[in-house]
């Protein structure tokens, strides 16, 4: 489904991706760990098509397309999702009709007709209780005043509307208490499918406790360096990042 | 028609007009004019080098000729193709600045709403009229303002006895015909509310056409105590058509006031709205939007005035700045000596979604009174760039996602508006707006 060749990426003068290499198979969950300054919400923000980074070298293929030659609005009709680490408060457009427009747009950029509003309503309906979410909150304008939980919630809604083949959680668990972690958790694994895949970006371990990876990749200085199973997240849960350091001949 | 002066061309109009005035120059109102026409004289046209007229320059206007009051073919069919839709209540046509009875519908019973063209309200009821207008007025310091008392005679004179709930709106509809030719006209609207009345009045104006017109309005509102107004004032005109309008309103005690003016189009506009607050638990409510695109220039002059104790002002004013059009937004607030306990907010917000784009702000605020809640505050910036990335991350194409920004920014202005008719008709000329041009 993705496969990452050679990455390299900076934002400004600064590089951050240095190198990396990545595929994604459907069916399957990676996590991608590291330190903090690893590059790690950089990788998320290059993958949904972020402006502020300018790639330098290597590949993505997303089904065999050349994503890093797709618009931000392109990929995620191809379907990729980014969840936001920080989903942006925007006044005046209320979650409902964000929403349908983004659905419409991605149904006309597959050549689809757009979804008349009792349809819309209907799966609207579904997947608020599908993930648990309050029509009150999908009134308010999108993301104004909601609390942390709300916001990360209101994410894995939207994701459960647009059914990515291609989930991308980006710190998804920061600033969540455990209560609204494994809300969002249950969520993300309601959705899973055989074909579709999920990357989950995070700094703790305790997230993967409820959603469980099949691979566990370490990413410092802006490639990775380890890959393994979720025992690898257990140890680095124990032994921090530092015997991983040494492992690559640098003192500690 | 390069070197006419226009001055000069209304100064000699002014003769004219005067010797055909009849009995209308025994009544007091024409000492007003007389004296109104020597202020113009000694003000003159203003130019960049005026304070007030710093950023919006009207040599272009005073350099042209314009026929006054043209009869116009105007008709009813042309009516029916300027409909505002499902719009019902007390429709007033002026066609080219001259009240045309036969077009308009008045729906209201006389007892709730009296309605005069000002020439029939001068002669009829002189004392009236002589006692209410201007009661606010910035004739002495603005041209335009003494230049449309001058010629005060095709408005209308509207009168809400006290104690009248006015149900259906009055909505006054000013047409400039310029099919044919360069036309003008100068409106003077006087609306007088008494005591514990309520009304909403709306001023839509519109024009016809490629040629050039100016139209050079003054609406006066007297607002007498615990009376409750909602005025608007849309305007949607073409990129060849100048407008320059002073909106004057007086409140008493205890009244509310409240003004949306929202600007979807015009090439020259010039708005003033100043409202003096004479009374102690009054409210004056402000809410402006305009949307600018081409080179067109919109320009909005506030000023309220609080002159007695415990009344409220609040003001919103917003501007979506497309491609070379340029904006200007003053907002004076005064607050006398007497005026304690004034609370006075002032808030105007920018957004300029092209780099060729150019908004000028100036909020000015004398207090001599101690004891007061003032705030103000201007932005002008751009679309917020996270905002934009996180709709694109859903699938909103670039364009889109910026339309839905604009139209998210507009909003809180547009609902504040509350004849449906006229603001499902703004929104749909917003929504063009935004998304088409």
């Amino acid at each position: 489904m993705l496969k990452i060749t050679n990455l390299h990426a900076k934002i400004g003068e600064k590089e951050i991706l240095k190198g990396l290499n990545l595929e994604v198979k459907a069916g399957e969950v990676h996590a991608i760990m590291g330190p903090n300054g690893a590059g790690k919400s950089t990788l998320a923000s290059v993958l949904a098509g972020r402006e502020d980074y300018e790639v330098t070298d290597g590949t993505v293929e997303f089904f065999g397309k050349d994503l890093l030659e797709l618009a931000p609005e392109e990929r995620a009709a191809e379907g990729v999702f980014l969840a936001f680490q920080y989903p942006v408060e925007i006044p005046g457009v209320s979650t409902t009709n964000f929403l349908k427009t983004a659905v419409n747009e991605i149904r006309k950029y597959r050549g689809e007709e757009p979804m008349d509003a009792v349809n819309f309503l209907k799966m609207f309906k579904q997947k608020m209780a599908y993930v648990n979410i309050d029509q009150s909150l999908l009134n308010r304008a999108l993301n104004e005043g909601f609390s942390g939980g709300e916001k990360k919630r209101n994410e894995i809604f939207q994701m459960a509307v647009l059914e990515p083949k291609l989930a991308i959680l980006d710190e998804t668990d920061s600033g969540l208490d455990i209560d609204a972690l494994r809300i969002v958790a249950e969520g993300v694994n309601k959705l899973k499918t055989p074909e579709n895949a999920t990357i989950v970006v995070t700094h703790y371990q305790r997230l993967l406790d409820y959603i469980v990876p099949d691979f566990v990749h370490v990413l410092y200085k802006g490639r990775i360096v380890k890959s393994g199973t979720k025992e690898l997240a257990l140890e680095l849960e124990e032994r921090g990042y530092d015997w991983i350091k040494e492992e690559l001949g640098e003192t500690v | 028609m390069n070197n006419t002066n226009l001055k000069e061309q209304l100064l000699a109009d002014f003769q004219q007009f005067e010797g055909k005035l009849n009995g209308q120059a025994q009544t007091p109102f024409h000492q007003v004019r007389q004296q109104a026409i020597q202020t113009f004289n000694e003000l003159g046209f203003p130019t960049i080098k005026h304070e007030e007229w710093k950023y919006s320059n009207v040599k272009n206007l005073v350099n042209q000729g314009f026929e006054f009051n043209a009869v116009s073919s105007f008709s009813q069919e042309d009516v029916n193709q300027l409909d505002i839709p499902n719009l019902e209540g007390n429709i007033l046509y002026f066609i080219n600045g001259v009240y045309n009875a036969e077009l308009s519908v008045v729906v209201s019973p006389e007892s709730e709403l009296q309605i005069l063209s000002l020439a029939d309200a001068i002669k009829q009821q002189p004392e009236l009229v002589a006692q209410n207008i201007n009661k606010n007025s910035d004739i002495e310091v603005n041209a335009f303002t003494a230049l449309n008392t001058a010629f005060a005679q095709h408005g209308i004179f509207i009168h809400v006895p006290a104690g009248k709930v006015v149900e259906q709106p009055v909505i006054l509809r000013f047409i400039s015909d310029a099919r044919q030719a360069n036309v003008a006209s100068q409106p003077r609207n006087l609306i007088v509310i008494g005591k514990r009345a309520e009304v909403q009045v709306a001023e839509a104006f519109r024009s016809l056409g490629d040629n050039q017109c100016f139209t050079n309005a003054v609406t006066e509102f007297v607002v007498a105590e615990e009376a409750n107004v909602h005025y608007y004032k849309i305007q949607n005109e073409s990129d060849n058509a100048y407008h320059i309008g002073t909106t004057s309103v007086y409140q008493e005690g205890k009244s509310v006031f409240t003004a949306n003016t929202v600007t979807a189009n015009g090439g020259f506009v010039r708005n003033n709205l100043n409202i003096k607050i004479d009374g102690e638990y009054a409210e004056a409510n402000m809410f402006g939007l305009y949307i600018p695109n081409g080179k067109q220039h919109i320009d909005n002059h506030t000023a309220v005035d609080h002159a007695k104790p415990n009344s409220n002002s609040n003001e919103l004013y917003k501007g979506i700045l497309k491609d070379k059009s340029t904006g200007v937004f003053n907002g004076k607030i005064f607050v006398r000596e007497d005026a304690q306990k004034t609370n006075a907010f002032q808030s105007c917000k920018n957004v300029l979604v092209s780099a060729d784009a150019t908004m000028n702000t100036k909020p000015q605020l004398e207090i001599w009174a101690d004891d007061v809640k003032c705030s103000h505050g201007t932005t002008t910036g751009q679309l917020n760039t996270d905002a934009l990335f996180y709709m694109q991350a859903r699938g909103i194409s670039k364009e889109a996602a910026r339309s839905l920004l604009m139209l998210a920014f507009a909003q809180d202005v547009i609902d504040k508006m509350e004849i449906p008719a006229i603001k499902a008709y703004l929104e749909e000329l917003i929504v063009g707006k935004i998304y088409n041009s």
